[in-house]
């Protein structure tokens, strides 16, 4: 018994090696930046101990943006996405023609590059010298005004970062639930149409429980996917996200690390630490509400 | 309800695109299902049983064909109209939903006039439940049931709508040895209480044989015969009808018939004439073919064989294996299908038996020919040599 424990300790230790480096270790050293006040980076001195950081963060307007937006971005994105996924792999799988063509347009999106996906959204929105940008074209031609989505209001800057986000992530969720679908035995369907249950029936009774864990892991990730946006917000806006409005929280962590403001790892720290346990108070409350609902195998 | 199949014909284009001819699932199939039987639709796998239910069931359109259920035309209806219940080979019970709610589900689709109470549904859920003898699981999810109770929910489930059909594909495929033997008595029981019209597939010849009232044997989409259990056993309508049935399976030989005596290699083992009460192509007559001298197949059931010095059959000795009840000879014959038989004898016979050979006498009720080329049952009488 203890031979055999001691060898699952060496099997384990490579991997417990890496995580304690890489995630236990950087955790503890956010832990002790963030409540270091008044820390320097040059002399690698600090006045005291205390929640002068948090206090500082929760106070910067920066941050009260960026938590604004991405809060904004994860509500807006997390069940469009994914309530346009379940359409789009539900029509996927209805068919039986080119359906193998349609799942790889669909899926396109997943292997191509986010900064380049992002370039293409600037053709499409960006007002140029030259051009108003081909949505503005769009917009014009059918009668309305054109709007600046890069640098323009609030809210069209807004909807280009929630229509991009939901278009990134988009292939991984239909991926996920054309599978999901695919893997419900026919046999229930064909029990159900004996019965002569209706098709939105079928949908809301059998097809969605069947595939309610699968549905549960994408909401839990998207919301982890969300709350964690930056390089997207980059590749539309720009390194300047403070300027334009349009930081994230992971924005601001970087801004507070790297930026132009940047040398104040103890913000940065606790930034870092206040995004952290949103997201797990979130997922805590994902994770209760999928337990009742949830049918798992 | 009666059932009829009018030839009843499916195909399906190939699977391989290269080869353009189709695929007959179900050859022709005509027949007439009686009232408030049981019938158990026989055959190996791919023989076009389960795409027949399926027609049935109204799954699956007929390529052309009719299904009348009593005197209404239900070919075109959808399985919904057509008041039929189907028990899945996997039961299809829907995981997430308990015991009740899954016995519930075919109600709750009902619209319009028939619409139920939910106090309306749960009586007849009840009863449905206390039916198969499951009304004390009613609140639990199927995985918290044994593949016995599965069944039996599944059972309930299709026939809480009283149906005018109960149809079940491979109903005990998916039960171990013990539990298989007490469910069929179990669906028996069941369809004698209810007296609904029952059609169930399977591949499984015990199945078929115990608890039908009526067995279809099918091949290749072709249906093979139809009749009562214990004649699909004592006059099988042709060679794979004999080889499919039975358990060990028939000695198939071959042999020839020279002036009225049948003869294994240089054995003479019977007398056969023909029988005159029977004529081929007359009306209402046995198909089959007329008896003359040439190569024949010879069937002979593994009980049809008795040990005896001057047996007219000679074969060599192998083993002979005692299994309770039964004991079996297994001897070689060079003109045997695969060069070996087996017999079951009973025990007294066994003093007869030792050394390297052992001889046969062959009881005219369990030997059958069939043409050498068709496999057509050949009709005649068999007397014993001596």
């Amino acid at each position: 018994m203890d031979k055999n424990n001691s060898k699952a300790w060496l099997y384990l230790l490579p991997a417990m090696i890496f995580l304690g480096v890489f995630m236990i270790y950087p955790l503890f050293d956010v832990i002790i930046y963030s409540v270091e006040e008044g820390y320097n980076f040059a002399s690698q001195t600090y006045f005291g101990i205390g929640d002068y950081n948090f206090a500082y963060v929760l106070r910067d307007t920066y941050f009260l943006q960026a938590l604004k937006n991405t809060f904004i971005l994860v509500i807006i994105t997390v069940p469009l996405s994914t309530g346009i996924a379940l359409l789009i792999s539900v029509g996927i799988n209805s068919i039986t023609k080119l359906r193998d063509f349609y799942q790889t347009v669909f899926f396109l999106p997943y292997v191509t590059n986010t900064l380049a996906v992002g370039l293409v959204f600037m053709i499409l929105f960006k007002k140029t010298p030259y051009s108003d940008g081909f949505v503005n074209l769009l917009i014009t031609s059918l009668g309305g005004t054109a709007v600046d989505f890069i640098d323009g209001p609030y809210w069209a800057k807004m909807f280009v970062m929630c229509f991009y986000t939901v278009w990134v992530v988009l292939p991984f969720k239909i991926l996920i639930l054309t599978s999901a679908l695919a893997s419900v035995n026919p046999d229930y369907y064909k029990a159900a149409r004996v019965d002569g249950t209706s098709k939105l029936r079928i949908f809301t009774r059998i097809t969605l429980p069947m595939i309610s864990p699968m549905i549960f892991y994408l909401v839990i990730t998207g919301f982890i996917g969300a709350f964690k946006a930056y390089s997207d917000v980059v590749a539309i806006f720009g390194t300047n996200l403070n300027a334009a409005g349009m930081n994230t929280i992971v924005g601001y962590v970087y801004d507070m690390l790297y930026g132009d403001s940047g040398g104040y790892p103890s913000f940065a720290a606790a930034a870092a630490l206040i995004l952290f346990a949103i997201v797990l108070t979130i997922t805590c409350i994902n994770l209760l509400i999928s337990d009742k609902n949830t049918h798992y195998a | 309800m009666k059932i009829v199949l009018q030839n009843l014909t499916k195909r399906y284009p190939n699977r391989n695109k290269k080869i353009k001819e189709d695929v007959i699932a179900v050859n022709n199939f005509s027949f007439e299902i009686p009232d408030g039987q049981l019938i158990g639709l026989l055959g190996p796998s791919g023989c076009g049983k389960s795409t027949t239910l399926n027609m049935i069931c109204g799954l699956e359109k007929p390529t052309s064909g009719k299904i009348f259920f009593g005197d209404d035309d239900v070919t075109d209806l959808p399985p919904e109209n057509r008041g039929v219940g189907m028990v899945f080979q996997s039961y299809a019970l829907y995981p997430h939903l308990t015991v009740l709610q899954n016995i519930m589900f075919p109600m709750e689709n009902l619209k319009g006039k028939d619409k139920m109470t939910k106090e309306a549904m749960r009586a007849r859920a009840e009863e449905a439940a206390r039916m198969v003898q499951i009304d004390q699981l009613l609140e639990r999810k199927p995985s918290e049931l044994s593949g016995g109770q599965q069944q039996r929910v599944a059972i309930a489930r299709a026939l809480v709508k009283v149906p005018r059909v109960l149809l079940l594909d491979e109903p005990l495929s998916n039960l171990d040895a013990r539990l298989r033997l007490q469910t069929r008595e179990e669906i028996r029981r069941i369809q004698r209480e209810t007296g609904v019209t029952t059609v169930f597939v399977t591949h499984d010849q015990e199945e078929a044989m115990s608890i039908s009232d009526l067995i279809v044997v099918m091949e290749a989409g072709v249906v093979q015969q139809i009749a009562k259990p214990q004649l699909v056993y004592e006059d099988p309508i042709n060679l794979f009808v004999a080889k499919f049935l039975g358990t060990p399976p028939i000695n198939v030989f071959e042999g020839e018939v020279k002036g009225g005596v049948v003869y294994i290699g240089e054995d003479a083992v019977m007398k056969a004439e023909p029988d005159s009460s029977w004529k081929e192509g007359a009306p209402g007559a046995a198909p089959g073919v007329a008896l003359k001298d040439g190569r024949v197949t010879i069937g002979i059931r593994p009980e049809g064989f008795d040990p005896e010095k001057d047996g007219e059959l000679r074969c060599g000795l192998t083993a002979v294996e005692v299994m309770g009840r039964d004991t079996s000879i297994v001897a070689t014959n060079a003109h045997a299908a695969n060069g070996s038989i087996r017999t079951i004898v009973s025990t007294e016979e066994l003093s007869e038996v030792s050394g390297e050979t052992v001889n046969f006498r062959i009881k005219p009720s369990r030997i059958y020919l069939f043409d050498h080329e068709t496999g057509a049952r050949v009709r005649c009488r068999f007397t014993p040599l001596r």
